[in-house]
């Protein structure tokens, strides 16, 4: 249980030392995207649960600051926010599932699994929005 | 794996004899999570209003209410998992402690809110209230 490390003593490599990589995005982002749907999204979810159980006028509430305040610009901001994160850390947890098992780790098919977090997670948010303001 | 010796046995079990439990249920959860996930994203993307009235019709429906009970459960043990994991990370000693009893009330106390919440919409759906 010592508090203070010896200065001489060899670190083992960290992340200063290794050349980025989309993979370190992938697996940084997941823990973004899981900290902020943990945090952020747990209290929209929560809070949009209770208003309803409140009845109209909490729900009018919990509308008025998401729907209708600034023209729904923090709908808009915690809506695209939350469903970027989602759809990131859905991509990114299937990497990991692949990964898992054992597969996935060659250099060139690591790469293309990170990059393919990355646009699936940009064209499923692009396409929930797209529905959701245009097709309805 | 560990069928031949007595190494064998008690490799990965370590003293609390558990060792890939917490890593096995993150899994577990994670594969729940995503079924469960993926309804709800599209549940919502074709709910027909985002009105009172709309929502409450939609929440009181077993066929929302118990996918929903499921999604709170599953999702919230995932996430405490997940910042259990990043407190241990990057807290040591006794604000990790710290982090993780408030890490646990704050879960536990969420998850009460949305339960409570939903099979008090379900329950009195009929009822004017």
């Amino acid at each position: 249980m010592a508090t203070q490390r010896p200065i001489a003593r060899p670190l083992s490599p960290h992340l200063s030392i290794w050349k980025w990589g989309p993979h370190m995005t992938v697996s940084i982002l997941h823990r973004v995207t899981g900290d902020g749907m943990a945090t952020v999204g747990t209290v929209v979810l929560v809070w949009w649960l209770a208003a309803i159980a409140g009845g109209e006028r909490s729900y009018a509430t919990f509308h008025f600051v998401f729907g209708e305040w600034l023209g729904g610009a923090l709908g808009y901001l915690f809506g695209v926010g939350l469903t970027l994160s989602f759809f990131q850390h859905l991509a990114s947890g299937i990497r990991h599932f692949v990964l898992d098992t054992g597969a996935g780790y060659e250099l060139k098919g690591n790469r293309r699994g990170s990059m393919a977090t990355f646009a699936f997670s940009i064209i499923a948010t692009a396409a929930f929005w797209a529905y959701l303001l245009g097709v309805k | 794996m560990g069928q031949g010796t007595e190494l064998g046995r008690v490799r990965g079990l370590g003293s609390a004899k558990e060792g890939a439990h917490h890593w096995w249920q993150q899994r577990v959860t994670a594969a729940a999570n995503l079924f469960l996930m993926v309804w709800f994203v599209i549940a919502i993307a074709r709910l027909s209003a985002y009105d009172y009235d709309t929502v409450k019709v939609w929440l009181s429906s077993a066929w929302v209410a118990i996918p929903m009970l499921l999604l709170i459960l599953s999702v919230f043990w995932h996430f405490r998992l997940g910042l259990q994991v990043v407190i241990e990370d990057y807290l040591h000693h006794e604000s990790k402690v710290a982090a993780i009893f408030a890490l646990n009330f704050f879960v536990i106390a969420t998850a009460a809110i949305a339960v409570f919440s939903i099979l008090k919409v379900a329950f009195t759906a009929g009822a004017h209230v």
